[in-house]
């Protein structure tokens, strides 16, 4: 699988839309920090715009690549090779070409300006959340057969956990405001691989006192070792669990 | 003559639509085969179950006496021109054979078509910049270039130009002579009047015939396929 990655990364390297890609987060990036003084503020903005941009460029551009390679695959299908392995390879081709992207556009000029226990944080949370969104990506490609309905199933996922998700917590909260909710917001927080990478990264920030009651609450659960862990852990469920539902979707599918 | 690939009892459909119903066929070495039938008669799906692509509902399909089904090994015998050759774009020409190569841990064995096809010399050219029907050369290379044991090809001479499928035809007859399975499947009756041994007629997802060449000429009396064909399909009896 490692064969096909390695000759999918050269393609995807040269492409045009990746190298925009790359200079649109180097752009953000080094415009942030160099119009502003206080570091800490510029990673927060850095922040809020990576929580839009990655996960919608991530699921967008892997779906895409996805279905304008379908007689590609085919013919990868009719080689001696498994069909576990072409995914994986694919996979594997496509994170690589997107993770180097960010690592250039983002991962460098906060290394440069920025680096502190708040920045790496940044940069694994900012990785992880390429690696979910490209897993679930790849979940839409192989349940839908059809390229236009592909991309709409990938545009609703990312409307839905960047907008909608958080609307829907809203509600809950209100609708329940008189019972004690600090646990359920974990567990609701979970559920959505960008509001975990947010409240990993804020709270490195000494802002989570801005939170209220619940930010005391992430501050004591996610500000922790076991928080921390478990945050990462439930990133790598988000990366693993829809790769793994479309590996078998894919195994039994008709070319 | 060995049997090559056996075709048991295959069914298929997809939803409602059933486009294999009950398919059973052998196809010995050493021989072109040519896979007729009109549009939506499960042609292609035939091609696909075999190589594995398409997963069927019932039946089975053996590949020298192995089943085919969750293997891939078997795919080292077969070489595999798709009806429309689509590569990534950015990819040259080169680094998709290379990668092939790598895939199949074998060598270039047979560089004929590349020679004839002077593909060598556009190595460097990306998949984008190629015109549909340099694509098609690029698929019959890399099908005929493992030297493999089964050749299917979907629709070759599709958007080839005249030259072209005549070196595809005429490097078609000369693996056969190397007692080699070709399957092809076409709509162009006059080219596989000049290339088939046997003929393999599907309609609507059922084998309508399976018949040598001079057999159908034979019963009805005519000298060309085509006219041959016509009286078959158009006489009560079947």
């Amino acid at each position: 699988m490692l064969k096909i990655a390695k000759y999918i990364i050269l393609d995807i390297v040269r492409s045009k839309v990746l190298l925009a890609y790359t200079l649109l987060l180097l752009a953000i990036s080094l415009t942030i920090f160099l119009s502003d003084a206080d570091v800490t503020k510029g990673l927060v903005s850095i922040t809020t715009v990576i929580l839009i941009i990655v996960p919608l460029v991530s699921i967008v551009y892997a779906t895409t690549y996805y279905f304008n390679a379908a007689e590609f695959t085919e013919m990868l299908v009719s080689q001696p090779i498994s069909r576990r392995n072409i995914l994986l390879g694919k996979f594997i081709g496509i994170s690589s070409s997107i993770l180097l992207a960010f690592f250039i556009g983002v991962c460098i000029p906060v290394c440069l300006f920025a680096f502190s226990a708040t920045g790496i944080t940044l940069m694994i949370s900012g990785c992880l959340l390429t690696l979910s969104f490209i897993s679930l990506a790849f979940l839409t490609s192989t349940i839908t057969r059809d390229k236009a309905k592909g991309i709409g199933l990938a545009l609703m996922l990312w409307f839905y956990f960047s907008i909608i998700f958080d609307g829907l917590v809203l509600m809950f909260l209100t609708l329940f405001a008189d019972y004690p909710l600090e646990k359920a917001m974990i567990v609701l927080t979970a559920l959505n691989p960008i509001d975990l990478a947010r409240i990993l990264i804020l709270l490195q920030l000494d802002i989570s006192a801005l939170m209220g009651y619940t930010g005391a609450l992430y501050q004591e659960f996610f500000g922790s070792g076991i928080g921390i862990v478990f945050s990462l852990l439930m990133q790598m469920i988000w990366i693993i669990v829809p790769l793994f539902f479309a590996l078998k979707i894919f195994k039994k599918k008709d070319l | 003559m060995e049997k090559i690939i056996a075709v048991n009892g295959l069914k298929k459909s997809f939803g409602r639509l059933e486009v294999l119903k009950n398919v059973s066929c052998d196809f010995a070495s050493g021989g072109v085969v040519s896979i007729l039938g009109p549009n939506a008669s499960g042609k292609t799906t035939l091609i696909k179950s075999i190589l594995g692509m398409v997963i069927p509902d019932g039946g089975e399909i053996l590949f020298q006496g192995r089943s085919v089904v969750n293997t891939f090994d078997y795919k080292r015998h077969i070489g595999y021109m798709p009806q429309i050759g689509h590569y990534p774009d950015n990819m040259t020409i080169g680094q998709l054979f290379k990668m092939v190569m790598d895939i199949r841990q074998q060598d270039a064995v047979d560089t004929e078509l590349l020679k004839a096809y002077q593909l060598e010399s556009m190595y460097q050219k990306t998949m984008r910049t190629l015109s549909g029907g340099t694509l098609q050369k690029v698929s019959a290379a890399l099908a005929f270039m493992f030297n493999p044991d089964v050749l299917i090809l979907d629709e070759p001479s599709a958007g080839l130009d005249p030259l072209a499928a005549e070196a595809l035809k005429e490097k078609i007859l000369e693996e056969k002579s190397k007692g080699k399975l070709i399957l092809v499947t076409s709509h162009i009756l006059s080219e596989a009047d000049e290339i088939s041994d046997h003929i393999l007629y599907l309609f609507e997802g059922q084998i309508k015939f399976y018949k040598t060449l001079t057999d159908l000429k034979l019963e009805t009396g005519e000298q060309k396929l085509s006219k041959a064909l016509t009286q078959i399909l158009s006489s009560p009896s079947c």
